[in-house]
């Protein structure tokens, strides 16, 4: 192979280092409205009143729209496949204000100072009420979030917008309690992660036009164009035939995107005004009202036998929809199913959980999608119990991972790991960190003291069943190749990858291969780039489409050679019968004149099951004992993910993922007022990190073969950001035998534990 | 009111109001190059050379581009592949939206530099701020980079 | 949004004085803080053109116009060796090299914020504002007085004699700090400034003279003398919660930072 497996430059990498006009921003037309959107001051209020005349005076002002004015369509804006698992709990705007930051009116006007005047002028009477904004009273309290009739869940996900709930469910195999009281060793410990934003660079952003044909137009930095144009059918009470989407290059996503968060606002106004029009969210709206991580609390109960066999793990999350319940049903499954997942001598095992409306920001999808919380949880737990045991928290580990062919207990996409390295990623990741040196700890001599932590970690490569991968393929009339896909690079390099499998596959250079994506009105359907879908499901799409593209031009090439098609062969460059052969050249010429044979594929790919990558996480952590501040000095990561399309990308997105990993960790909180707004509303009081805070981040890759994959490659993406919490906060502990149960793990709760320990001891 | 500033190397004459930043200004004039990711001052997206020296363009009223020399990735273009290709080649520009102010503070830092540590190159660069690459990429593309312009460097001397 | 009605950049300070009467009249320092804030300022004042912008060593002092910025404070040679690289310790860490780049020493100091490293490095040192109307006064003196229309021309701060040394505790690397701490040391004595408790920096007061005679102790001493020193600081200022930390855990970095300040200034390596 000569692409596959090998570190390719991104083929839009120079025009990206250059600076080149390619986000939406940069593309849109001059003579856009700009659009903005008021925003609630409260977290549960009512509209009692609203006046807009004023607003409506002032010069450039083109439209000011409020409840009044929208169709009365709940939806939802979860990117996921129709039906969805996600509650219609939506209106573009709403009479009922659910949080600090919802939606109260949309202003559209020539520029960004006069929409800036109106929106001082609307003069709105609210009906303030009591919030909910404790996530722990949340469910059959006396405040609904949603007491709206027409709130609707599509499909039965244990969902009652009477008693708050926006899912709930008990999943259970074995009788949990009776192992655990059997087992020797037990833990019992609950775990808090927070809201996390995924913080991507390029914020929320749309902008829209009507063709000649009188169709709406959305361009839009999205994660998932084909939802897109459904959700703003239904919300805009339109015919989906009417929506067009197109994504340009988008400025990073992890998920954020994945939720249709910007596009309804400037949707309307064009299609109400037939004006093109944009809408640029500030870093402060996509803090306050977008759509973050679900903060979880998770209860795990965890028992092992003598010799360290985990026997039973009992998982409750508890998870915060906030306001509106985009991906709150299906990020809360992935906490326990890729947590239990990764003891496989689990003999009993309980998931349940339920998902809670408050008045908080709405939660949507971040990388690791409720596995993040999850595998904290689970990793942490074990961990103590490790300790409880007086065992190395590797072996524990080395007793009851995942190995190939064994089972994955509550998983459920899949029985079995047909492919799995997780023994060879523990066993490299020990001697990248040298760990049996490390672990637990060394005395640094200077108040300072470094510990170690590992965690384990699996996840998905797209949603079994459900995920549908689209690849089309077309020989052009010069011999090139046309790739049209309808999954979303977002930086990942999913446009380089696909094109490398499907340059291996015909036999021909990569810069033979024109990749196209994507525009909902050619593009192949595809779901969207998100539950670590698009190297599997597209890339097996590509693979079918070109396999049966080979077969379109060997069946040409072989008619111009007046032969059968099983005699000839073909190289990428000629299609032979023995010493006869037809270049691909002349066969696309071919094509193109006097032929009725169609040099085009489209292929289409779900998979019935979601095998999952693997990797092992270790932490070194320094940790100044005195005043708690804790560095990751060195991080080792081994990551099985099947066969790595290009080990360049794997790298980087590990590396990515890490990173934000550790600044779940130890830096991103996400704190409210007592009224209910957001804090950390802005890169200044929600600190991402940066380069000083990252130490040594050190990837090796240990692949496996997946025979249902591409190239038997699984996913990447997402896997990565699992490890860190688990491994730092063990790290910690290791350090200072401080156990930090809710992140981030601030220096002052590091330094405030030792003091507390001390005087206990 | 009236601006007369050095664009990329052109003389330029222009209307700007008061209250526009250089950033809003820059845009406006066609370069693109130059990304806003927050409204305070933390993200180094919009990074732009005044006489050399790397500034915040969100947070310089075009005013105070004044008889200054700016110079915005769009006119740094051969600079910008030749740095861009050490980049590409760890798959690190990833998204690519930070890569603009990035590269215009790589270019500053090698302008106030020489031979800088990695230590050093982290804390020059602390304030570009980059969620996909996680920035160990970063730091190897600029050093493959630095090690490659000292043996230029070299080589030419000899 | 910043609304800004009319530009002047002035030729003098005097001029600069004139048009700050006004009270929607706003004079611009590096922009950072100001562009974030939701004013209709009705003439900006810009400085920038009146040579006030660098740092001038003079035979006693350094005089620090006020339109110089953080970054060139930062990389300032002689007074970095004038405090043996506490003043760039005490500016490295604020966001980035671009930022440092726009922001000005006289925004930074006139806008008296709590959360400044720069303003708590001034104070332990020898520092002067130089005011157009109300002349020369020390900088701990102006910090206490409440904004008023004056204009902020420059910094001084004296060559008097020093050992000093910054040291400031973050919750990450580039954030505001947690808790600032600057002390110096000098023939006449010593001064400690503890800053972002989170309110405004302020000077630890010694009346019971734990630090007297510090330069003169035995190793031993100046050790003993650190962490009384410290304890007494912490338990006697008044720290506060903020989003960054809680007033229990700055009471505890003060003490830490304190006796880590002194145990600099007396030689000991931890």
């Amino acid at each position: 192979m000569k692409y596959v497996s090998k570190p390719i430059r991104k083929t839009d990498a120079m025009a990206l280092v250059t600076g080149k006009p390619v986000y939406t921003n940069d593309l849109a037309p001059k003579d856009c409205l700009i659009v903005k959107v008021l925003r609630s001051p409260h977290a549960n209020a009512w509209v009692e009143e609203i006046k807009t005349g004023t607003a409506r005076q002032v010069s450039g002002i083109v439209a000011v729209y409020t409840y009044k004015d929208v169709p009365q369509n709940r939806f939802t804006l979860a990117g996921q496949t129709y039906p969805e698992l996600s509650p219609y709990d939506h209106l573009i705007l709403d009479r009922h204000l659910r949080f600090v930051g919802d939606a109260v009116a949309i202003v559209a006007g020539e520029n960004e100072a006069s929409v800036d005047k109106a929106l001082k002028r609307i003069k709105v009477k609210y009906k303030v009420e009591e919030p909910v904004l404790d996530f722990h009273k949340a469910k059959d309290g006396k405040v609904l979030v949603h007491p709206e009739n027409d709130w609707e869940a599509k499909v039965p996900v244990g969902a009652d917008n009477r008693r708050n709930l926006c899912a709930s469910a008990l999943e259970e195999s074995g009788d949990v309690d009776k192992i655990l009281s059997e087992c020797k060793y037990t833990v019992d410990e609950t775990y808090h992660t927070k809201a996390n934003q995924q913080a991507m660079m390029e914020t929320f952003r749309t902008y829209c036009y009507m063709d000649y044909f009188g169709r709406l137009n959305v361009v839009s930095s999205t994660q998932i164009p084909f939802h897109v144009r459904r959700i703003l059918g239904t919300a805009l009470d339109i015919p989906s035939s009417k929506v067009r989407v197109i994504k340009p290059r988008i400025g990073g996503g992890f998920g954020a995107k994945q939720t249709s968060v910007s596009e309804i606002y400037p949707a309307f106004v064009t299609w109400k005004t037939g004006r093109p029009s944009k809408i640029l969210y500030s870093r402060y709206e996509s803090q306050i009202c977008s759509s973050p991580r679900h903060e979880m609390e998770i209860r795990v109960r965890v028992g092992a036998d003598e010799k360290g066999i985990v026997r039973a793990i009992d998982v409750y999350t508890l998870s915060n929809a906030g306001a509106y319940g985009e991906h709150s049903p299906t990020t809360v499954g992935l906490s326990g199913h890729k947590s239990i997942a990764l003891y496989r001598h689990t003999e009993a095992y309980r998931f349940a959980y339920d998902v809670v409306y408050t008045n908080m920001q709405a939660a949507g999808a971040y990388r690791g999608y409720g596995a993040t919380q999850g595998i904290f949880a689970v990793e942490s737990a074990v961990n103590e119990l490790a300790h409880k045991m007086g065992m190395d928290p590797v072996k524990i580990r080395e007793l009851n991972m995942p190995v190939q062919g064994g089972p994955l207990p509550a998983y459920g996409d899949c029985d079995t790991a047909e492919s799995c390295t997780m023994d060879q990623c523990m066993e490299r990741a020990k001697e990248m960190m040298n760990w049996d040196k490390k672990y637990p700890c060394r005395d640094m001599g200077n108040g300072k003291v470094r510990g170690v932590g590992v965690a384990m970690a699996m996840q998905g490569s797209s949603i079994a069943g459900v995920d549908v991968g689209g690849a089309d393929m077309k020989l052009n009339e010069d011999g090139s190749y046309t790739l049209g896909l309808g999954c979303a690079d977002m930086g990942t390099g999913c446009d380089t990858i696909l094109a490398q499998m499907a340059a291996d596959c015909m036999e021909t250079p990569m810069e033979n291969i024109v990749v196209f994506g994507v525009d909902t009105d050619i593009s192949p359907y595809d779901s969207g780039s998100y539950a670590s879908a698009t190297t599997y499901a597209t890339g097996m799409a590509v693979v079918r489409a070109c396999t049966e593209l080979r077969g379109k031009i060997c069946a040409l090439g072989a008619q111009m050679l007046d032969t059968e098609p099983e005699k000839v062969d073909f190289d990428g460059e000629f299609v032979y019968c023995k010493d006869k052969k037809v270049s691909l050249k002349e066969i696309a010429v071919k094509g193109t004149c006097g032929n009725n044979q169609e040099l085009q594929v489209t292929r289409t790919f779900s998979s019935p099951i979601s095998p999952p990558p693997f990797m092992v996480g270790m932490a070194e952590v320094e940790v100044d004992k005195e005043t708690g501040s804790a560095k990751v000095v060195d991080y080792v990561a081994v990551v099985d993910c099947g066969t790595p399309i290009n080990p360049n990308l794997v790298r980087v997105q590990t590396e990515g993922g890490i990173a934000q990993g550790i600044g779940m960790a130890l830096y991103e909180d996400i704190q409210y007022s007592d009224k209910g707004a957001i804090r950390n509303n802005s890169f200044m009081q929600y600190k991402i990190p940066s380069r000083l805070d990252i130490g040594d981040i050190r990837v090796e890759i240990c692949g496996s073969y997946e025979p249902s994959g591409p190239f038997g490659a699984k996913s990447v993406g997402e896997l990565v950001i699992d490890t860190p919490c688990p491994a730092i906060t063990e790290a910690i502990y290791n350090a200072t035998g401080v156990r930090a149960r809710e992140l981030p793990v601030t220096p002052e709760k590091i330094a405030l534990g030792i003091l507390k320990k001390d005087s206990e001891n | 009111m009236n601006l007369s500033f050095w664009l990329n190397g052109e003389y330029r004459h222009e209307e700007v109001e008061p209250d526009t930043m250089l950033l809003d200004f820059l845009r406006e004039k066609g370069c693109y190059s130059v990304k806003c990711g927050c409204e305070t001052s933390n993200c180094g997206l919009c990074t732009v050379l005044m006489d050399g020296k790397p500034v915040l363009s969100c947070s310089v009223p075009a005013l105070r581009a004044e008889g200054k020399k700016i110079v915005t990735l769009e006119g740094m273009q051969k600079e910008a592949e030749e740095f861009g290709s050490f980049l590409a080649d760890e798959g690190a520009e990833q998204c690519g939206f930070c890569n603009p102010g990035f590269i215009m503070n790589i270019f500053a830092m090698e302008q106030e530099l020489s031979d800088p540590t990695e230590e050093e190159i982290k804390e020059y660069l602390a304030g570009n701020l980059c969620r996909c690459s996680g920035f160990v990429g970063q730091t190897r593309s600029i050093k493959k980079y630095l090690e490659y312009k000292k043996t230029q460097k070299e080589g030419a001397e000899a | 949004m910043l609304k800004i009605k009319d530009y002047v950049k002035v030729k003098s300070i005097a001029e600069a004085y004139e048009l700050n009467q006004k009270k929607s009249a706003c004079v611009l320092g590096g922009m950072i803080w100001l562009k974030m804030g939701n004013r209709n300022v009705s003439t900006a004042i810009d400085l920038s053109g009146l040579g006030l912008d660098t740092v001038q060593e003079r035979e006693d002092e350094f005089y620090i116009g006020c339109m110089t910025t953080l970054r060139d404070l930062e990389m300032n040679r002689p007074l970095n060796e004038f405090t043996q690289g506490a003043v760039k310790e005490s500016l490295r860490h604020i966001v980035g090299v671009q930022f440092r780049n726009c922001a000005t020493v006289g925004g930074s100091v006139f806008g008296r914020y709590g959360f400044s490293d720069v303003l708590t490095m001034l104070l332990a040192l020898d520092t002067w504002v130089e005011l157009h109307q109300a002349g020369r006064i020390p900088l701990p003196e102006f910090v206490n007085q409440k904004k008023d229309r004056d204009i902020l021309e420059a910094v001084i701060v004296k060559k008097t004699p020093l050992k000093t040394v910054y040291l400031s505790q973050r919750n990450s690397e580039t954030d505001f700090p947690v808790l600032t701490c600057a002390a110096s040391l000098t023939e006449e004595g010593t001064k400690t400034v503890i800053g972002a408790r989170p309110g405004r920096a302020m000077v630890a007061e010694d009346p019971e003279g734990i630090l007297m005679g510090f330069a003169g102790m035995s190793r031993k001493e100046k050790k003993e003398a650190a962490l009384k020193f410290a304890e007494y600081t912490a338990e006697h200022m008044s720290f506060g919660s903020n989003m960054r930390a809680s007033g229990e855990y700055r009471k505890l970095i003060a003490k830490v930072l304190t006796r880590r300040a002194w145990e600099s200034l007396g030689g000991i390596k931890a």
